[in-house]
């Protein structure tokens, strides 16, 4: 099985520490994992703001790094969803569209694709859970609250194999913390609301850390969190997945 | 060209490719008892059912309740000891003072709490809506479970003016609080015979 | 003319207000789940709807032909309008016609849409909505700022501040109860004295002609049944084929609009009583057009039940008027570029794209989607901000160079370690109210480098 990891360009430049946690925890359950060294970014941010006819060539250099794998992971549901929608190439649309079914976000490809029953992974402290949009309502890793269906969660059943860790209720299992991609500056005022809504839920319920599975919104959380002094602090899950 | 020929062919021009309609099913219901059902949620929606055993009872529970009402009006020939029993009433404007209506429904809808009257069960189509409380006698047996079954128990039949009503006239307007009587009636008494 | 994002800005300048708006829609959000989930058909039902409402669009001129020659046999009056003056020109006329110079009103968002009482009240006539909510901000002089909760954003003191002033009620009772009832008086002499009332419409059937009005209060009845004219004002895409399929339809426009199993009316007009009138204005505005756009078409499906706007985390924060549009929220943001994407270029971006929209829409409009793809329409179209595009040409051209990419990124890093000021400024609109996050000293491509050469 050959893996390639696919570390978003904020993951890269600014939690680092995601994508080691990230590669230890994939090398720790026994799989190889590649990173290709020519990765920059899935153009998510550029589509999002109008912008998806400037990015065919951010596309096709995706492809050229990723095509040759079985398996590209990626902690982040966001980037994932973006590339598993949109990524496409005039000239190998063929390679596109097997990129598009062959890319994970991390817990989903724990849970489907290695199946993984338990971890070695401890983390004594209270700790809520983030959805994050995409991951959820995009590549339904978790049941959304707005369905009549049965409920399910990949990420927190994930979560609850690790030790010591006390996963709280939120009052809104699944509201978006406002986050959005340029809308975090461009609709200011709204995406600090959100974020700081979110932020309450989780410190009412009196959690430690607040954990999900895209780093931008937890940037975006965390910049809240230290502006408020708060001692709480965020965490990928792949951080928790993998600590000892 | 008029508006009717320009809207209908630009529509033509821009309406997708044919698409079919959907079959529509019914779906069991999780609560088969009908009448158990359309009590517990007329209560929900501010409204209340009494069973009755015939007019008598009905008769009874009107003045014991309404015994004050101004003016009650009904098409039901057994009610007359209480009320003014007329089929017509050309202006509606002099409905105005009515403070008790009863009249009686096709059906009910156990999913929501609704009757079905139609203009033929009514005296003037405004009375329902100007009356300050309405009553509705309704036969147990002719309650379905939801409103696609009540639409196949109306079919195509005719009318001028057919209504659904579920509990009193309401409003949350004001900060969601619930306030019965909005404009309609304050309180909605069904009679299950 | 200011844009969402300074609107929002300025409705948050109140944060307690904020709150409390946000908690209220929430709650009819938790209203609609209760009563969703506790259908095990509900997504089916979504699904059935859906299905109804695209063979609808794709028979549009079709049904209206046919609404038009049944509802004619069954002695209504109809008219075409092709856009908003047409239809306002009619009203008009009707009005005129019967020498009336006042008229009564339920809720209509077309009317809204067509800027109705405006033209009206320069023409002399004398407009009273008939709806709590809507009389609300008619009397504050304020369109609505939701589809079906009108005054949503309006506190009972203030409710009772208007009412003092414009119906006498006592000053400082806010009570709800009491408001309510001095309204009920209040417009119960206008219905028993206007000799016109106009309403909107739920549902047209083709197949009988008859069209059907959903109030919880009554007032459309009220209008209706106590006026000589009764005037009905139609969007084109308010069309179904069969009565049947209204089984379907109001199973689930209550539930979710504000958790209740049905509005208390749901009124089917069939033919004008003995000697009055009723007159139906099919109206275009735009509809024609947006059926045009594949990508947008299906936004013509909504039956108009506000879900979107309650479970919107951005609506619910921004309220309805930072959309500056008659119909606010994710709806409004993809109905509105249609009519005009240069004065609604900002509201497919009000959004994060979270996608609630979508799962709560009882007709299964893909709302989301349709704000994605309005971006990328308004940004071709040239209406997107100028720092915008350079900005997203320079990001562009570094993220498809892995070696551009790098050094930017360095230098970016080396930059916030260094200078903190230089982007954590006042002018940062990410700085303003969070911090940056803290540079760490190499990225992950530079310890997988080191770490992992092996
Ligand atoms: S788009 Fe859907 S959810 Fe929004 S108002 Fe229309 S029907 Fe309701």
């Amino acid at each position: 099985m050959k893996v390639a990891l696919f570390i978003p360009c904020y993951v890269d430049q600014f939690y680092p520490q995601v994508g080691i946690a990230t590669l230890e925890l994939l090398t720790k359950l026994g799989v190889e994992v590649t990173y290709p060294l020519q990765q920059t970014c899935c153009g998510q941010p550029m589509a999002n703001s109008g912008f998806a006819h400037l990015t065919p060539n951010c596309d096709s250099l995706f492809i050229k790094n990723f095509s040759d794998f079985d398996y590209i992971v990626c902690p982040s549901g966001s980037c994932t969803l973006h590339i598993k929608e949109h990524l496409h190439d005039e000239i190998r649309p063929d390679e596109a569209l097997s990129i598009r079914k062959k890319i994970y976000e991390l817990t989903e490809f724990l849970t489907d694709i290695l199946k993984v029953k338990n971890l070695t992974a401890s983390f004594p402290h209270k700790v809520g859970l983030h959805q994050s949009c995409h991951g959820q309502r995009g590549l339904h890793l978790s049941q959304m609250t707005e369905l009549t269906a049965p409920p399910f969660s990949k990420p927190e059943r994930l979560l609850r194999m690790v030790d010591g860790l006390q996963l709280i209720e939120l009052d809104r299992k699944d509201e978006c913390c406002g986050f959005g991609g340029t809308f975090c500056v461009t609709e200011e005022a709204v995406s600090v609301k959100m974020g700081k809504d979110r932020i309450t839920d989780h410190t009412k319920h009196e959690a430690e850390f607040i954990t999900g599975g895209d780093m931008s919104c937890l940037m975006h959380l965390e910049g809240i969190l230290r502006r408020q002094h708060s001692h709480v602090r965020v965490k990928h899950i792949a951080e928790i997945l993998n600590a000892q | 060209m008029s508006s009717r020929e320009k809207t209908l062919e630009a529509l033509k021009k821009n309406q997708p490719d044919q698409v079919e309609l959907p079959a529509i099913t019914s779906y069991e219901q999780s609560e088969k008892d009908n009448v158990l059902q359309f009590k517990n949620t007329l209560l929900f929606i501010g409204g209340q059912a009494i069973e009755v055993n015939g007019y008598g009872d009905m008769i009874t529970y009107i003045k014991e309740h309404f015994g004050e009402a101004k003016r009650i009006l009904s098409t039901i020939e057994a009610l007359h000891p209480v009320a003014e029993i007329k089929a017509h009433y050309p202006d509606p404007h002099s409905l105005e003072d009515v403070g008790l209506t009863i009249v009686n429904a096709q059906f009910g809808v156990a999913e929501n709490g609704a009757v079905w009257i139609t203009d033929d069960l009514l005296p003037a189509r405004a009375l329902p809506f100007i009356t300050e409380f309405l009553a509705v006698v309704l036969e147990k047996k002719t309650i379905v479970p939801t409103m696609q079954e009540a639409y196949d128990r109306i079919g195509i039949s005719d009318y001028g003016f057919g209504v659904f009503i579920a509990g009193p006239s309401k409003t949350s307007d004001i900060e969601q609080s619930l306030v019965l009587g909005a404009h309609g009636p304050k309180g909605m008494t069904i009679f299950l015979i | 003319m200011k844009n969402h994002p300074e609107l929002a800005e300025q409705f948050n300048t109140d944060e307690a207000r904020v709150n409390w708006h946000d908690e209220t829609l929430w709650w009819v959000r938790t209203k609609r789940d209760r009563m969703s989930h506790a259908l095990p058909e509900w997504e089916q039902l979504r699904e059935s709807a859906s299905q109804i409402k695209n063979n609808v669009l794709s028979n549009l001129s079709d049904y209206l032909i046919q609404f038009e020659s049944n509802a004619k046999a069954n002695g209504i009056i109809v008219h075409w309008a092709a856009d908003a003056n047409e239809h306002n020109a009619i009203v008009l006329s009707l009005l005129r016609q019967q020498g009336a110079t006042q008229m009564v009103k339920s809720k209509s968002m077309l009317t809204e849409e067509c800027h109705l009482n405006e033209y009206l009240e320069q023409n002399n006539i004398d407009v009273v909505d008939s709806d709590l909510g809507e009389r609300v901000v008619q009397l504050a002089k304020e369109p609505p700022s939701h589809i079906v909760l009108p005054c949503i954003h309006k506190k009972k003191e203030e409710i009772g501040e208007l009412f003092h002033e414009h119906l006498g009620t006592p000053k400082g009772n806010a009570d709800p109860q009491f408001l309510t009832h001095a309204a009920r008086l209040h417009l119960r002499e206008k219905f028993l004295t206007r000799k016109v009332a106009l309403t909107g419409v739920n549902f047209a059937i083709a197949d009988t002609g008859e069209f059907v009005v959903c109030t919880n209060e009554g007032n459309a009845d009220m209008g209706a049944h106590l006026a000589d004219v009764h005037i009905a004002s139609m969007g084109i895409e308010k069309i179904i084929p069969q009565r049947k399929h209204l089984g379907v339809f109001l199973r689930i426009l209550a539930r979710s609009a504000t958790g209740q199993p049905v509005t208390t009316y749901s009124s089917h007009f069939k033919k004008p009583r003995e000697g009055k009138a009723i007159h139906i204005i099919l109206v275009d505005n735009g509809r024609s057009i947006h059926l045009g756009r594949p990508d947008f078409r299906n936004a013509l499906k909504c039956i108009r039940c506000g879900a979107c706007m309650n479970t919107c985390p951005v609506y619910r924060r921004s309220g309805g008027h930072s959309y500056h549009t008659a119909i606010a929220g994710p709806i409004g943001s993809i109905l509105a570029p249609n009519l005009d994407m240069k004065k609604y270029a900002d509201l497919p971006f009000a959004s994060t794209l979270c996608g609630s929209c979508s799962n709560v829409c009882p007709v299964k409009i893909d709302i989301h989607d349709q704000l994605f793809k309005w971006r990328q329409v308004i940004v071709k179209e040239g209406y997107a901000t100028s720092g915008k595009k350079v900005g997203m040409k320079v990001m562009n051209s570094v993220l498809s160079h892995p070696s551009l990419y790098r050094t930017s990124g360095k230098i970016g890093r080396w930059i916030m370690n260094h200078f903190p000021s230089v982007v954590n400024n006042k002018l940062n609109p990410w700085f303003r109210q969070r911090e940056m996050p803290e540079p760490p000293k190499e990225s992950f491509r530079e310890w997988y480098q080191k770490n992992k050469k092996r």
